[in-house]
Formats: C-alpha cells, structure tokens, sequence
C-alpha cells in the first residue's frame, strides 16, 4: 500500500517535472551552455559580465531608492548642498576599470581560442543563398542544399504546428562528434549569418569572402539554429540543422551518401520515359519552386509558370533560364543546385502540368551537354 | 530697448518664420508626428509577431515595417526632437536674442517634411520601400534592393543637410552668442551636451552622405565599391556606415544627458554633482565614439587584432557612461527630493539606461556577443536605451519646460498617469526580449519558432499599451496648451538658469538686450 503511493508519487513528481523541464523551454530566459568546451567557456563569460553587472545594478539602484525614499521632501525639508568630491570622481572611475581588466583578460584568452581555426580534422564549406544553406564536404566530392522543411500550411495556419517548426530541414548538415570541424562560410548572394547557438558559432557568410569558425562538439545530438543577418525576403526561413553523431555513424552516413552518389550517377546515364521525368518533376518542383511559383503554378514571389511564355516556348532558351536563372531577380541559377537529371525532370515537368501542355521533354544528358557547352 | 513685432499671421508665420521659438515649436510637433507615424509601423510589427506563424502581412512587407520603423524614429523623432529643444532652449538658456543664423534654421526645418514626404511615399511604390533594415547592409541595399532604394537614398541626403545645418547653427550660436559672462564652464549642461553633439553630427553625417552616394554609384553608374563580384567589398559598407552609426547613437544620447542633468537638480533641490566632470565625461564618451564602431561587426571576420582593440574600446566606454550615473545618482544623495512628472520621466531615464547601460557592456565582450549579436538582445539593448534613455528625456523635457512654453502648468495627475503607463507598457514590452533572445531568437524575423511564443506574446500587449499612451500624451500636451493653469516665471521652485528669469509664456522675443551673468 505506501510502496504504492509511493510509487505514484514519485510518477507525479517525474510527471511534472518533465512538464517544467519543457516549460522551462517554452519560457527559456537564458543562453544555451551548448554542447563544445568553448560554448561552455562563452556561457561562463556571460554569466560572469552578467553577475557584475547585477552587482553594479544593485548598489547604484540601492543608492537611488535609499535617497528616494529618505531624502524626500517630506522627510527631508533641507537639502545638502555639496556639489563636487574629486576623491569619490577618482574612486568611481578606478573601480570600474578594474573590473573592466577582470572581465577583458579571460575574455581575450576565449577569443584567441575562437580565433583558432588551424589543424581541423574536417573542413566544410557553408554558403549562404536567398535562403536556404549549402554544405560541401571538401575532399569528399560531397555537397547538397539544406531547405526549410516546415511547410507553407504550418506557417499560415492551416494546418497544426509541428514540435520543431522552422527549425527543420529537408537535409541536414552531419558532422563527427570530438573532430575538430572547420567551417568555411561565404554567400552566394547577400549577407548571411550561419548560427548554431548550441555551437556557439556565429559567422557573417559574406559574398567574396572566405569566413571561418571551428568546432568540437563533445555530444552527439540534433543541434538548430537560423540565419541571423537579415538577408531578405525569407530570412526567417532558412535554419539550420547539425546532427552530430559518434564517428562511427558518421562514416557509415558517409558511405551511404557515396553509394546515393553511385546510384545517381547510373541514374543520369540512363533514358527516362515521359511519366517518370513527369513524377520525378512534379517534386523537384514541390521541393524547389513551390514557394515562389505557388501549387499551381500561379505565380507568387515568381511570374506565374502556368501560361509563361518561357515555359511554353523555346525549350533551350528555357533551360538556359533555369539553369542560369535571370539576374538580379529572385530566380536564382539552379545550373549548380540541381543535378543534371532533376532539371531535366522538373524543365519536362513544368512544360507540360499547369496547363502548358507542350508534352516535350529533355534528358540528363541533354542537361548535360549543354552546361558543358557553356 | 523698444518693442518688437510678434509673429505673423496665419500660415506664413511658420513657412517664413525666422524664430528660435517658433522653429523649436515646429521642430517638436514634426517629432511627434513621426513618433507616431514609427510606432504604427512598431505595431504592425508586434502585430504579426503576436504569435507564431505567418498572420497579418507578408515578410517583405514585414522588412519594410522594421526598416521604416527603425529609420523614422532615428531620423524622424528622436533627431528633430532634440533639436527642436535645441532651438527653443540654447538661445534662452546663454542670454541669446535667437539662433546665430535663423534663415538657415527656417530652411534646415522646412527641408524635413519633404524628405520623409519621400522616404514614406517609396512605401507604395512598385516593388515597396526599403526592406533592408535601417543599417541598409550592401549588397542587400544596392543589388538586390527594390527600385525606390534611389528614393531612400535622395531622403537620406536631405535629412542629412538638414542635420548638419542644424549643427552649424547650434555651434555658432553656442560659440558666438553667450551672454557676458556666461563661460563655457558656466553654460547649462543641456548646451554643453548639445555642443558636444553638433560636433558629432558635423563629423559623421557627411560620412552617411557618403556611403548612400557610394550605394547610388553601384546602382546607377556601374561601379563596384560594394559588390564583391566587381571586385568591391561589401564589408566595407558596414566600416563606413558604423563609422557614422555609431556616434549616432550618441548623437541621439547626449543631448538626454543634459536634460536629465537640469531636472534631476531641480527637484532634488541640490547642485548638480560634478559639474565639470559631467563635461569631460561627455566629451570622453564622444571622443571615444569614434573608435568603436567595429563592436557593431564582431561577426563579420575581422582580425583578431582588430577585434582585441574594438572590444577594449567598447568596455573603455562604460567608465564616462558609469561617471554620469554615479554623478546623477550623488545628486539625489541627500538632497529633498520631489516627484513632480519631469522628475518621474528623469528617473526611470537613469534606472532604464543604466539597464540599457549594461547589457552594453554584456555585448561588448566580443565572445560573448557571438551569441548575442543579430538576436533580441541587441534589439532588448538599444530599446532600453533609446526609448527610456533618448524618448523618455524628450518627455522629461517637454513636462519641464512646456510650462515655459505654453504659459500653463500641466495637470500633474495627467501627467503622472501618462509616465505610469508608458513606464509599464515599456518594460512589459522590452525587458522579454532579453530573454527570448538570450534563449536564441534572431531579430528581424516576421515568423519565429514555437519556444519563443509565450514572450513575444507579452512583449506585443507591452507594445499596445505603451503606443496608446503616447497618444494620451498628445491629449495631455494639449490639454496643457488650451487650459492648464497659468503659469509663473518660476515654474519649478528649485530650477535654475535663465530661462526661468522671462515670464511664461516666454515672449516672441527674449534676451534682446544680453542679460547679466
Ligand atoms: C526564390 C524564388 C524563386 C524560386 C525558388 C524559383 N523561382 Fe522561378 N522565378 C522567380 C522569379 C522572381 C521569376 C521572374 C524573373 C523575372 O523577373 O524575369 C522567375 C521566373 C521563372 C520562369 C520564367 C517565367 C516567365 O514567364 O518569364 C521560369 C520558367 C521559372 N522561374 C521556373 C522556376 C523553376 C522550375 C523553379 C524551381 C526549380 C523556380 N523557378 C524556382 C522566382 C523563383
Ligand atoms: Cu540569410
């Protein structure tokens, strides 16, 4: 009988205080320890600038409502009438420095750390585009487009919410745990910013310039952040994802991604009939240009593809369009975000659904010769 | 000496008017005109933010609300505020008949209009209005900008034309006019602060001029300072803008600084502490202004070097800003202290931007702010500091002075429920964005991730509470001019300087004959 209650206390007690662990994420009020040693070391600065400053608070906010409260009229009908105190000058600007040198000597130690990207174990290019990240694992012949997953419906609100929503991508990037990554970051297009706070990494992707920042995160774990330089229209919608996990998993991840590589490779080389480039489309299509395109092709951010002279005209003049996009529009070149048999599939595709009914189509190769031709 | 014309009739009165008073008056209304105007903008963007997804206007349209709103209350209300107190107070408070040179003061007021004119009218143009943010980061703001960027641009030289006139004019006033025996270490604080910012504002809005001219170069002329493709740098845009950004900051601080030194005196019925170190303070934090401006860009990769050197100088700024509190807060020490509305609104200006102060100096550790920088810290940061530190002295101001103004007291009891409420609705509004960005929400962002709804939630009730009280100000401001209670020479029993030594209303004309000091 007690072991019973007991035991159904102690279930409530747990009960509840997963309900707090979770409502201590709903209303989180500080920053993430995060999982690297130098985001630990960032959270023990900030706590310190931030202990100091509460004791700063404290005593001039003491000295205020000591005198608000004993030095009111009503209290005190005559007033002092010094007005000058070189001495208390001095002693006010001397002890400020001091702490100002406590709080900049582990500060700097932290900095030269940040600042210290040699011998990395693996180095990973990040560019940024309007608005979505690319990954390429230099030396790997491995590289791909981390999107936004969470879908239009959940964003206006016709449909409910998911646990990680506009924290999630259709590809995340993957990296070993205890390896000393190193992130190249520059942008195709505008400023970005590639933030994971659990990462602490925070760097400008700048367009012509070759940024870095490292890591070393010490659990595996799925890690999110977001763009954090305003870049745009959808500069809230392009997060980032980092799964890290044990080096042993990671190679196996790095041999599936070789095998997908092959497949696709003997995918491109082979003949598509019109239904499987259609099917193989209509994705592309939803993955990559229903949010400027619309469902159906209305148009949106983008000219409408329904009834688009483009589409319906000149099929290589098309392909030129999505391959090189047109510039200084937000129709990017999708030449190097999709492979030679997508574009082929999505170009066959929206040539005829929509209404276009041009019923033509292109292969990978023919893709293929004609970049090649560029 | 004789008697003096008084103003004109009718509308020419104020197209034509050459005088400080009039101008001040004209300066402050427009101010507050575009007070509002910003926190409309404000509220559509705590509207959407209410809660998560994607409710009342699309993102672009959303970037246009934060660029709009962040570039009208910089450029728009706090700016002309502070010189429309400029100009009704410099001239009074040295013995001055007017400003040194009143037709450029009618010409740098009338220009404003029309440049905001502008600036809001790009919002119905093809394509909308700016939507790159008020620090208009290239190549954001030149490539992929929309069309009416080149509006953006010709508003932003006016605005700036009009700034360094008022500059010009407040220094040969300060310089050239002072009553005999009214010494540069006699002059009020408010003038000495005001001095110390026309400087500034000489210094850098050229530097603005600059880089918007250069934006227009890459636009329209071919050439590449901001494209990397072309061989341009667009990290250079942000040294040159911060360059002029960051003494803005100040430009938009100092002159509170002086207000909140004639009040708090006031009512603490005690000298100012540390008269002259109040003056070398804010000469520091203006000197030091100019070499911080990389604390702005701790991201952008710039050398270690660099970053050591912009780090110490940030931290450097927190010793002249701490001297200036701790010099406010002797000055209530010991002294027979009332809360009068101007005493309130001076007050929580020191409690808040010394709040604002520190979360400064947070930020100003540069590893530190690699989690901070681009969230709603920064945003939480520069509120505190701005709204409770530049809007809430304009406030204090016009409660202090307007009796001198208008020739009426203020209801006390309106004013003091008008400090309540935005005194509430601010921190209700402000103080949750410390923790939703210390929890990781960037700024700048229409649509955030579920963990930061509750507090978004509350910061845009905040929001709402605080825009409708400032229009129970303009209710109260009125009220004030139409029927408050006639007022004395001596508004304030314990205020000093020579403003108070001409009846209220203050005439047309005062000061025509120099007073003695
Ligand atoms: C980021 C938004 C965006 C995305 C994503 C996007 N487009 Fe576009 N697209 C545009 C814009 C904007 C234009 C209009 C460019 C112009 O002004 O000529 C356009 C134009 C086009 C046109 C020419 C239409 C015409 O009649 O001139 C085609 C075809 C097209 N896009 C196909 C695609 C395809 C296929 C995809 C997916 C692989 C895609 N777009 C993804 C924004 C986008
Ligand atoms: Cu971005």
């Amino acid at each position: 009988m007690f072991k019973k209650r007991l035991f159904s206390g102690l279930g409530a007690i747990t009960a509840s205080s997963t309900a707090l662990a979770e409502d201590a994420q709903r209303w989180g009020v500080n920053m993430t320890e995060g999982v690297t040693d130098v985001s630990r070391e960032i959270y023990g600065l900030h706590m310190d600038i931030f202990w100091w400053c509460v004791g700063i608070g404290v005593v001039v906010f003491g000295v205020m409502f000591y005198s608000m409260f004993k030095h009111r009229r009503s209290v005190r009908k005559e007033s002092a009438t010094f007005h000058e105190n070189t001495l208390l000058e001095i002693i006010w600007t001397v002890i400020p420095v001091i702490i100002l040198v406590i709080m900049a000597i582990p500060a700097t130690t932290t900095l030269e750390r940040i600042y210290d990207t040699a011998d990395a174990d693996i180095d990973i290019q990040v560019t940024g585009y309007q608005w979505k990240w690319r990954y390429e694992y230099m030396g790997e012949d491995l590289s791909f487009f981390s999107n936004l997953r969470t879908s239009q419906d959940e964003i206006t609100g016709r449909s409910q919410k998911g646990e990680h929503y506009l924290l999630e991508v259709d590809e995340p990037l993957v990296v070993p745990t205890g390896q000393k990554i190193r992130f190249i970051i520059n942008a195709a297009d505008v400023i970005h910013a590639w933030w994971v706070p659990a990462l602490a990494v925070k760097k400008d992707a700048i367009p012509g310039y070759n940024n870095e920042a490292w890591t070393t995160i010490n659990e595996p774990g799925i890690y999110r952040g977001q763009c954090a330089e305003l870049c745009g229209r959808d500069h809230g919608f392009m997060p980032i994802v980092v799964h890290a996990m044990e080096p042993a998993d990671y190679e196996r991840w790095l041999a599936d991604k070789r095998e997908e590589a092959a497949v696709l490779r003997e995918l491109m080389a082979q003949t598509f009939t019109f239904e499987e480039l259609m099917t193989r489309g209509e994705g592309v299509y939803q993955r990559m240009c229903v949010a400027c395109h619309g469902a159906n092709g209305e148009g949106g951010v983008g000219k409408a593809i329904a009834g688009s002279p483009v589409a319906t005209g000149d099929i290589n003049a098309h392909l030129d369009l999505l391959v090189n996009g047109v510039n200084g529009t937000a129709m990017q070149a999708f030449g190097e975000q999709l492979n030679d048999l997508d574009m082929a599939a999505v170009l066959t595709y929206t040539r005829t659904a929509f209404g276009n009914n041009m019923g033509d189509s292109l292969q990978a190769v023919d893709v293929y010769q004609f970049k090649a031709a560029q | 000496m004789g008697e003096h014309h008084g103003p004109a009739k009718g509308l020419t009165r104020w197209l034509y008017t050459t005088n400080h008073k009039d101008i001040g008056s004209m300066y402050l209304w427009f101010s507050f005109a575009m007070f509002l105007l910003g926190g409309v903008f404000a509220l559509v963007i705590r509207a959407e933010l209410f809660e998560p997804g994607l409710q009342l206007v699309d993102p672009g349209f959303f970037n246009q609300m934060t660029t709009m709103h962040g570039l009208v209350m910089v450029f728009g209300a706090v700016m002309p505020a502070f010189v429309g107190l400029a100009n009704w107070l410099i001239p009074m408070m040295i013995g001055a008949p007017d400003m040194a040179l009143p037709r450029m003061n009618n010409w740098s007021f009338w220009i404003l209009p029309f440049a905001f004119a502008l600036m809001v009218s790009t919002l119905f143009m093809d394509g909308g209005g700016p939507n790159f943010g008020w620090t208009f980061y290239a190549p954001l703001s030149t490539e992929y900008a929309p069309p009416s960027v080149t509006f953006f641009i010709f508003a932003v030289h006016i605005m700036g034309a009009s700034s360094i006139m008022g500059a010009i004019n407040v220094i040969a006033t300060i310089l050239n006019m002072r009553a005999p025996g009214m010494t540069l270490m006699k002059m009020p604080l408010f003038v000495w602060t005001w001095l110390i910012t026309a400087y500034l504002l000489i210094a850098v809005m050229p530097v603005l001029a600059g880089v918007v001219t250069m934006m227009l170069f890459d636009i329209h002329f071919g050439t590449s300072f901001f494209d990397a493709a072309g061989g341009g740098d667009p990290v250079l845009f942000q040294h040159v803008f911060w360059f002029f950004g960051h003494p803005e900051v100040y430009i938009m601080i100092l002159p509170a600084f002086g207000i909140a030194s004639a009040i708090i005196p006031t009512f603490a019925r005690k000298p100012l502490f540390g008269y002259a170190s109040m003056v070398y303070a804010t000469a520091s934090i203006a000197i030091l202004s100019f070499i911080v401006w990389a604390h702005h860009m701790f991201t952008v990769g710039i050398p270690l070097a660099g970053e050591l050197f912009f780090m110490y100088a940030t931290m450097l700024i927190a010793v002249p800003t701490g001297v200036k509190v701790f010099n406010w807060v002797t000055t209530m020490f010991r002294g027979s202290i009332t809360f009068e509305t101007p005493m309130l609104f001076s007050i929580a200006f020191v409690i808040l931007f010394t709040i604002g102060g520190l979360s400064g100096l947070m930020l100003a550790i540069a590893p530190a702010d690699f989690q901070y920088h681009d969230t709603y810290f920064v945003v939480a940061h520069f509120h505190y500091v701005l709204v409770p530190g530049a809007i809430f002295s304009i406030f204090a101001a016009v409660y202090y002075w307007l009796p001198k103004w208008s020739g009426h007291y203020v209801n006390e009891t309106l004013g003091k429920t008008h400090f309540w409420l935005s005194f509430v609705g601010l921190n209700i509004t402000f103080f949750p964005m410390h923790f939703v960005g210390l929890a990781g929400m960037p700024r700048r962002i229409p649509d955030y991730a579920l963990q930061f709804a509750d507090f978004n939630m509350i910061s845009t009730v905040g929001a709402f509470i605080f825009g409708f009280s400032q229009v129970f100000f303009l209710f109260v401001v009125v009220k004030t001019i139409r029927d408050g209670k006639k007022a004395d020479a001596q508004v304030w029993e314990g205020a000093e300087g020579l403003e108070w030594t001409v009846e209220s209303p203050a005439p047309y004309h005062t000061f025509s004959t120099p007073p003695k000091v």
